[in-house]
């Protein structure tokens, strides 16, 4: 039998309300005990929420209930929605533990119950997960589509392609009386498909939507880097998401222009340099620029580091004068310029991301679309060895829904998932 | 008193008698009439693609079908010889007479005592297999091998004309039939069928395109003494429109679309009408026109199976050319038949809740002489397996398409007549016709079940392996040729390997695993898997369901 398990499930305290979800054959005795009692299944109700050893009001909290299998989980379900306050959760928290039933729940553990249960399938999942650590609006919209099914509706789709491709190679093998070479139709077929896969690889990834685009600031010593970066935080207009976390050779903001995440990053100055605490800050902002989706280049426009989406940035415009052809005029001290420049990088950005309606492959399905589509281009000449890479590329989607190797692939997936989820 | 007891002596029933002799068991085999042991009913061909490798494959092990089928060889063809060599299929016509002659010969040696009766009865003792009650009396045995292939409850058609029996001018097996759905083994009908036999001297052989037998000597056994007969030519002819137009017409007096039969019949080997219903915009179907024997005129058209009325019959087979004059010896009928769930066997081919009783062949579902006699080969070393206390020989789907055929039946179950093909052997590019003794020579010498002769063979094959010399043989450069693919397999194998290691108890209870829907936990009831790698083989078993089972069954063993 399922241990049941606890935990936080929103946010981290201070809070309007947050929520305490408890799940497992024992969730309705713990709720009982500290609730007093519960509603019905599926309904919600205020209880006063009691320490179970000495009966010391904690809360007033809205107290819901599932019964099994039909709650997100599969298993009974009571969730607590709780004053957010961060001695109120704490104190329900420590309240659960002392029910001998329960115990804390492990990151990921609800969905990887989910899962279990049948109650999700493997793109599901994914597309919850991304869910939960969406931020933003256009973010939650592609995890949404993600997670009820559009993408196992293409993978459905692509896997009835390889099926019949397939069936027509086995035909060949098993039933060909007449002894014929490679049918071309066939070789014909495996090309279509892996034309359409190679289309899709050629899209927008979901990553950029969770982790923000990377948009780097580079540019020879005292160009402005840091001075940009500070105003173009500081303006209204980009939200800072977040307080920078630990400051090491680069600073990192995250910010939403117009909706769209976007990791703004600083670098050191790029220089040719003898100084090694230097030169290895130099070797680290290469690295940068290489990752970046979108660059900032502050130096000579003949100097910028090949990149696919680069902008050029004429700054201190203000003391330095009108900006050459082709390159962006911004001041950081009188503001001049940076609403044009957001604008600019918000337009490339979106180019970057999926719409937000669109299915979009995150980078492990990504991988293994990209291994059925090689396999289909390097079509070897002989039907019997057709048929393998067939099955071969037939593989690699049934990784995406989770058919093959079922424990690495939940492995890996789970330990995406926060404590609580 | 009998170790092993094997009722029906079809391809099947031979197989397992002379299996079980091989191991040491002392067996009686169980017909109705002796002369009929090892008849070819249907085509007179052994062999093809997947067939033929099945067939090299229990020859590893003394199997008494590739032998006689050398013996009887009067044309001989390697399937897809312009496809890799993981796909040849080996395939010969065989003389009817010399072949039944031949399998009679090797019964004969394999100590077999052959009884001319009808069994009627399992005895059944606390749970247990305890003999056949027959005709002739109650035979005590420690194992029974049920191999009655069509006979049980069996019904033929012709046209409008219905006739109890298994074959032309035989009985069925009606009170075995009874007692066998009483036991609950049961599943449905499924049918099956054969075209009209022609008078070979009333065809105009001048028309017809020829088909020569193979130049090459290669033969079915790896112990054979060579080509034995003069070897005939076969010939090529097809239908044509006015042909479909015939068979169209007469829809209305066919069993199968009236309404008659009700069991379901191949999907790959459809009959004519058949073929003419669903294909109807092709124009012609091919027809191979087989000799049956050297001093017999009867010639097998294999291609035009039917059920249709036997003046409809005569009437489309004289619309082909080269056949215009031809003459039908014996119409063809479709076959009903009555056959038994599968999944309730484990991997040795016993019935799990009935220990001692094997069943191999046509009755779990199985249609073709070559799926047959694997079964019966299967079974026959387990029955003497069960009754001696000796080792159970289990073939594995990696190393041997009996592994795949075996593993498809009990974990699948069948729903229409099961024919081996390549395409059911997903590491296909290892399990050649080739190399069957390479991959099946160090079982066939654990199971102790070969000759001398056959342990020098294999022993000489596998030395034969680490030497320089390798390379050079035909063998040798297949092996080279999917190298590359089959190296990749391998590490495909390691999953399986690791889900085979995580065992299902035979108790479990699959409804109480949470999270299971009633329709995994029905199918996981019906097939009961030993091990997570056989649940993830099982139609339809979701992922989902999988990993919930692979949680309840890893929680039990640490529990």
């Amino acid at each position: 039998m399922a241990d049941t398990i606890y935990a936080l499930s929103s946010g981290r305290p201070p809070a309007a309300v947050s929520i305490i979800r408890v799940s497992g054959p024992a969730a309705h005795v713990a709720g009982e005990r500290i609730a007093g009692s519960l509603p019905a299944t599926r309904m919600a109700a205020v209880r006063e929420l009691r320490h179970p050893r000495s009966g010391d009001l904690l809360d007033e909290a809205l107290v819901l209930r599932f019964d099994s299998p039909a709650s997100s989980t599969g298993e009974n379900i009571v969730e607590f929605q709780c004053h957010g306050g961060r001695a109120v959760v704490d104190s329900v928290l420590r309240a659960l533990g002392l029910i001998p039933e329960l115990r804390e729940a492990q990151p990921g553990e609800f969905t990887r119950r989910a899962f279990e249960n049948g109650r999700i399938d493997l793109t599901e999942a994914e597309g919850l997960a991304d869910l939960i650590e969406a931020e933003t609006e256009s973010q939650r919209k592609a995890a949404l589509a993600l997670a009820e099914g559009g993408l196992r509706r293409q993978i459905e789709a692509w896997q009835q392609a390889l099926l019949a491709l397939s069936a027509q190679a086995e035909r060949a093998i098993d039933y060909d009386e007449e002894d014929e070479a490679i049918d071309p139709a066939l070789v014909d077929g495996c090309a279509k498909l892996a034309a359409e896969l190679r289309s899709w690889l050629s899209r927008p990834r979901i990553e950029p939507l969770k982790d923000g685009i990377r948009v780097v600031v580079a540019g020879p010593p005292n160009a402005g880097k840091s001075s940009l970066l500070n105003a173009i935080a500081g303006q209204e207009r980009a939200i800072v998401t977040d307080v920078p976390g630990t400051t090491r050779d680069h600073i990192e903001v995250p910010l939403s222009l117009g909706g769209i995440p976007i990791l703004l990053t600083d670098t050191a100055g790029l220089r040719e340099t003898a100084d090694v605490v230097e030169a290895i800050g130099v070797s680290r902002t290469e690295s940068l620029v290489e990752r970046a989706d979108i660059l900032l280049w502050l130096g000579e426009s003949n100097e910028a580091p090949a990149h696919a989406e680069v902008v050029l940035v004429h700054s201190k415009v203000d003391v330095r004068g009108g900006a050459p052809e082709g390159s962006l005029g911004v001041s950081s001290v009188t503001g001049e310029g940076l609403a044009a420049l957001l604008e600019v990088v918000a337009t490339r950005a979106k180019a970057l991301l999926p719409s937000e309606d669109a299915i979009a492959l995150n980078r492990r399905q990504a991988a293994l679309v990209e291994e059925a589509a090689e396999l289909l281009e390097g079509l070897p000449t002989d039907t019997v060895l057709v048929a393998e890479t067939l099955r071969l590329a037939r593989q690699a989607f049934d990784r995406l829904t989770g058919r093959a190797g079922v424990e690495d692939v939940l492995d890996a997936l789970f330990s995406r998932f926060c404590l609580g989820k | 008193m009998h170790d092993v007891l094997v009722i029906g002596a079809g391809h099947a029933g031979c197989e397992a008698a002379a299996a079980a002799a091989r191991r040491g068991a002392r067996v009686g085999l169980l017909t109705f009439r002796a002369e009929d042991a090892g008849q070819m009913s249907c085509n007179p061909s052994i062999g093809g693609v997947g067939k033929g490798h099945l067939v090299r494959e229990l020859d590893v092990f003394d199997g008494l079908m590739a032998r006689a089928a050398d013996r009887a060889a009067i044309h001989r063809r390697m399937l897809n010889r312009s496809k890799g060599p993981a796909v040849w299929g080996p395939r010969v016509q065989a003389d009817r007479k010399l072949y039944q002659a031949a399998i009679m010969a090797l019964l004969r040696d394999s100590g077999v005592e052959i009884m001319a009766t009808e069994a009627q009865k399992l005895i059944i003792d606390q749970g247990r297999i305890a003999g056949v009650e027959t005709e002739a009396g109650v035979l005590p045995s420690r194992a029974v091998v049920i191999a009655t292939g069509t006979f049980l409850d069996a019904r033929m058609f012709v046209g409008e004309d219905v006739v109890d029996g298994g074959r032309r001018g035989e009985r069925a097996s009606f009170a075995l039939a009874q007692q066998v759905r009483e036991i609950g083994l049961g599943q449905g009908r499924l049918k099956t069928g054969t075209p009209p036999r022609l008078d070979g001297r009333t065809i105009d052989w001048s028309r017809l395109e020829e088909q020569p037998s193979d130049s090459e000597a290669w033969t079915m056994s790896a112990l054979s003494d060579g080509i034995q007969q003069p070897q005939l030519q076969c010939a090529i002819t097809r239908t044509n429109e006015q042909t479909h137009e015939i068979i169209a017409n007469n829809f209305d007096r066919s069993p199968l679309f009236a309404g008659a039969i009700e069991g379901r019949g191949p999907r790959y080997c459809p009959s004519i009408e058949d073929k003419v219903k669903r294909f109807a915009e092709r124009d012609a179907h091919q027809i191979f026109l087989e000799p049956e024997g050297l001093d017999d005129h009867l010639v097998y058209p294999n291609g035009i199976s039917t059920s249709l009325p036997a003046d409809v019959q005569l009437a489309f087979v004289r619309s082909i050319a080269g056949l215009e004059r031809a003459e039908i010896a014996r119409p063809g009928y479709a076959v009903e038949y009555e056959f038994v769930d599968p999944l309730q066997m484990n991997g040795a081919l016993e019935v799990r809740d009935l220990p001692g009783l094997f069943l191999a062949g046509q009755i779990n579902g199985t249609t073709g002489y070559e799926e047959a006699a694997a079964q019966g080969l299967a079974a026959g070393l387990n029955a003497a397996a069960s009754a001696l206390d000796l080792d159970e020989v289990r073939f594995d789907r990696r190393t041997s398409y009996l592994g795949v055929m075996i593993d498809d039946l009990t974990l699948q179950g069948v729903s229409e007549p099961y024919r081996m093909m390549t395409a059911r052997a997903e590491y296909r590019l290892a399990l050649r016709a080739d190399n069957a003794t390479t991959r099946l020579g160090p079982a066939a010498l654990a199971a102790c079940c070969v000759s001398d002769r056959r342990r020098r063979d294999i022993e000489d094959r596998l030395a034969l392996r680490l030497s320089p010399d390798w390379t050079l043989t035909e063998e040798g450069r297949a092996d080279a040729l999917y190298a590359p693919y089959v190296a990749r397999q391998q590490r495909e194998w390691e999953v399986v390997r690791r889900d085979s290691a995580v065992t299902i108890p035979g108790w479990l209870d699959y409804s109480t695993i949470p999270g299971l829907s009633n329709e995994m936990v029905e199918r996981l009831t019906a097939a009961r898997p030993e091990t997570l790698d056989h649940a993830s083989r099982i139609a339809g078993v979701t992922p989902a369901a999988l990993s919930a089972l692979y949680v309840a069954a890893t929680r039990k063993a640490a529990a």
